[in-house]
Order: structure tokens, then sequence, then C-alpha cells
């Protein structure tokens, strides 16, 4: 697995907190169980498959494909159409986030991505782009 | 005790509706009192015979202690549970314990909502939703809510089983065609395959025709012990099976987006009821977005995994395809007033009872009702029976 340990949990803060702090400075960081080894996403508190409380942070390869999308319709002087992607990262976990950088209408399921924190927007979120798989 | 030995025991012998469609001026709670108050009287009982009550609202978290002030109740039994639209099935299997125990005697299932003229717009509501109920791992990409969802699934089902776009509006075809048996349907114009797939797209691969109506009404129903409803007025319509489930509530942490939790909640279902699929003589599926009802044609076992979209083919839901389908026009058509699940067991009712008018499936004694909340996240489903099924 690419994914490499960051730090362990902190209890002075609960994930969400934790997630958006390391996301806030750049760093796109995901959970995994030092019980069952399982890798979680959206972050929580104890292990949503084994129920271990042993969840530690560890940073994804940010490789992932895209497993379902929609074209969200939005009038162009609102910016336009964007792309509602849910994306299969290779370490097993999925997510929700916008596949940008390109035509919204040209995401297939299957297309290989790369992440990214984008920050352009204001909060900073993750985002990902097309790549040669 | 075994909870499958609560088949047939029960009953519902009441349903009512109110303000279908637009009911400018009232609140979603004089809707539901409306709907309440005619759900009794059909059942034969008056409001001081109501000792047990379900109810929830989309936005009040407390509501049901709002409906229970207002109706004046001093109840014995309580289920305010929101599991969204099926909520109002999920309380049916919670009910007949409680019936059965004794803890009540008639229990009150109803809702209401102005959600299409509240004064309170849906837009505002949606808003004040993302500070009380957050969802921070999907909002950033602003899916809309929950319409972004269900358009995943269908893409999903789409690239994994050849479903097809035609597929998908044969289901809001259908819907129609049942509506326009239905003087009490909302939308009744002609609408063919083309209109649904040259409708507005809203978030691809669906169309503002593949979605429900966005309605007011309100809906309510009664239930009692099996052996009470044997004297009341109407024809008894007896709970053989129902079964709730839940797997996620975002739709990113969904496990396969072909795979619905109804899956779990109809097996239980059949199982408590003692039938198959195959037995079901009329059939409600919370139509929300077309996608549903193939979803959970397969997932209730109506056909295979992936077969839903050649299942509605050809008119196959529709009036004299293989299985009636939504024969009150269903969300797509008929009603669909923020949550929906109430007006799926009322049909269900009126089929059972012989009292569904021009679009009567004729000798339905079997009959299922399925509720879905969320974003394809909570499934409930309920089998109800005619006296000589039980």
């Amino acid at each position: 697995m690419s994914s490499k340990a960051v730090h362990g949990t902190d209890a002075a803060s609960g994930a969400e907190r934790q997630y958006f702090d390391a996301l806030a400075q750049g760093h796109f960081n995901i959970q995994r169980c030092g019980q069952c080894s399982r890798h979680v996403f959206h972050p929580r508190e104890i292990c949503p498959h084994c129920g271990a409380d042993a969840l530690g942070w560890v940073r994804p390869s940010g490789r992932g494909t895209v497993y379902s999308y929609t074209t969200v319709r939005r009038k162009p002087e609102a910016g336009g159409d964007y792309n509602v992607s849910l994306i299969d990262l290779e370490e097993g976990v999925r997510m929700m986030a916008c596949v940008v950088g390109r035509d919204p209408h040209g995401v297939a399921i299957g297309m290989a991505v790369q992440a990214r924190v984008d920050a352009a927007g204001g909060a900073a979120r993750v985002v990902f782009e097309e790549v040669q798989p | 005790m075994n909870y499958r030995n609560l088949r047939g025991k029960t009953a519902i012998v009441g349903v009512g509706h109110f303000g279908l469609g637009q009911a400018p001026g009232y609140t979603d709670m004089e809707l539901l009192v409306r709907a309440a108050h005619r759900a009794v009287a059909d059942a034969g009982l008056t409001m001081r015979d109501i000792d047990g009550i379900a109810s929830s609202s989309t936005a009040a978290s407390m509501w049901v202690m709002s409906a229970i002030e207002t109706l004046g109740l001093r109840p014995t039994y309580i289920d305010g549970t929101c599991l969204g639209g099926s909520s109002f099935m999920s309380y049916i299997l919670a009910a007949a314990h409680a019936l059965e125990s004794g803890q009540c005697n008639a229990v009150l299932v109803c809702y209401g909502s102005a959600q299409r003229t509240a004064t309170v717009g849906r837009a505002a509501v949606t808003e004040a939703r993302k500070s009380l109920d957050p969802q921070p791992y999907e909002a950033p990409y602003q899916p809309l809510s929950p319409l972004s969802s269900y358009a995943l699934a269908a893409r999903r089902h789409m690239h994994q089983y050849g479903t097809t776009r035609e597929q998908l509006a044969e289901v809001a075809v259908a819907a129609r065609l049942w509506a326009q048996r239905n003087p009490e349907a909302q939308e009744r114009a002609p609408l063919s395959i083309d209109d649904v797939l040259g409708a507005r797209p809203v978030s691809d691969p669906l169309t503002v025709r593949d979605c429900c109506l966005v309605t007011d009404g309100a809906g309510a129903f009664v239930m009692v012990r099996a052996d009470r409803a044997r004297d009341l007025p109407n024809r008894p319509v007896h709970v053989l099976g129902s079964a709730s489930a839940v797997w996620n509530r975002q739709i990113s942490c969904m496990e396969d987006l072909t795979v619905t939790a109804a899956r779990q909640s109809g097996q239980c279902a059949f199982e408590m009821a003692g039938c198959t699929p195959a037995d079901i003589d009329v059939v409600g599926l919370y139509d929300a977005f077309t996608i549903n009802t193939i979803l959970f044609l397969e997932d209730l076992g109506f056909c295979a995994k992936g077969e839903g979209g050649s299942f509605v083919s050809g008119g196959g839901i529709a009036p004299g395809g293989r299985l009636p389908v939504n024969t009150n026009g269903g969300g797509l058509s008929c009603v669909h007033p923020g949550m929906y699940g109430v007006f799926l067991v009322i049909e269900a009712v009126r089929q059972l009872r012989g009292q569904a008018g021009e679009r009567q499936v004729a000798g339905a004694k079997l009959a299922l009702a399925h509720g879905n909340g969320g974003t394809l996240s909570s499934q409930s489903t309920v089998i109800l029976g005619t006296a000589e099924t039980v």
C-alpha cells in the first residue's frame, strides 16, 4: 500500500476537526485502522469495519477511479454545468468529489484521476483531475 | 415471542388524505389533522379511541409532540422515528408489536406537508438544514440534494447493467398512465418517452420528468388488532409482513450503488408474510426518481439484479403490463409532499378493499408497499393482505 502514516489519533479534538485542519494546511489524509488494517473515509472516531478504537491518519496516494458521476446543470451566468463524482481511491475507500480541469460532460466511469487540495473557492476541499492510467 | 408471529395479527382499518396538490393557507399540522380526522372517521372510530400515534416531519425534530398536542391525545404508544420517506412503513411493525402486546389499542399514523405553498420556501429549508444536519464530506461539491445522489445511482446502473435512458423514461410514462386513471392524481396530461428524454436536464442522466412532483398533501391511516378490525365498517387490510433496513445515510457511503437495503427489508418482510414476489397482486414502490422503481423491483425480487430496465420496458409496469406498479400514479405523477410513504400504504389499502375505481387491480388480495428515505438510505417494506390471506 502506498499510503504512509502521518500521525496517530489526537485526543484533543474529534476526527472531523483534525481532517479539516489538515486539509486547510493543504494535506489530504484518510484513516487506517490499526486493528483490522482497513482504510476508512469519511473520518470517524472508531472503525466502522471492526469497531476498534485504533484509527490513525495516513496520506493516501491520491490515485483513484471514477465510480459514478453526474453533471449538475447550472446556468452559464451562475458558473455553468459542473461535475459531481464518486471516486474510489486505491486504498479502498470512496468519496464524493468534483473532477475539475476538463469539460464536465466528458467525465466517464473508470476514468483514472488524481487528487489535489483546492482552496481556490475559499474552504479547502479535495478535487480530482484526469490522469493517464 | 417471535416477531413473525405478528403475521396477520393487526390490520389497517381506516385511511384518509387531505389537500393533495396545492393547499394554500394551511400549515403542515393543519393538513395532518384534516387527514387524520378522515382516517379515524373512515375506521369507524373517534379521535378519543386513538391511544397510539406515529408521525414525523422533515423540518421539526420534535414533531410528534406537536401532533399529540394538536390532536388532543393522551397516547400510551408514541413513535416519532424519522427515516425520511419510508418512516410511515417503518411505523407499521413497531405499531403491530405495541398493539399485540396490549400497550395500545388504536394507532394513528399521520403526515402532512405544505411544502409546495408554505411561506418558508424549500430553498430556506435546504439552507437551514445545512447547519442543522451538516453533510461536510458531500456539501463542498454541491450535489443537488437529494437529486444528484439518485443520478449517480442511475448512471452506475446504466454502466453496470446496460440500463438505458429510455427504460428510465418508461417508469415515468407508466406512472402517468396510471395517474390518468386516478382522478386525485396531480399530473394527468399525456407523457411520452420522448417527452421525458427531451425534458430539462437537471443532474445527468436525469431530467426534470425523472423526478417526483413537489406538492402539498397529507395522509393518515389507523391500525388496530385483527380481532377488533372485524367489528369495524371497512374490510380489514391485514399486516402480513414488514421490515426496515438502513445501510448508509450519504450516497458516498453506499457500498454498491446498484444494490439498496431493500434487499434486506424485502427478504425479511417476505419471510414474515410467508409469500414470494410472484404472489403479490399490486405493488407500490417509492418512486422519488425513475431509477428507484427499477432498483426496488430488483432488490425486492420481482426480477433479477440488472433486469429492472427490461422488466419495465414495453409498458411492463403500466396498466395492462406484467405487474401493476404505482397504480395511484406514484410520486412521479400523483402526489409527493416531501415524504410520500404514507400514500403508498393508502393506495395498497384501497386496492385491497376494491375501492380503487378505474385503476382497480381485479381481485387484488396481496399488496406490497415499499418506502425509501434519504438518498437511497432507508428502506421499509410492508406486505398487506385481505382477510382470506391471513
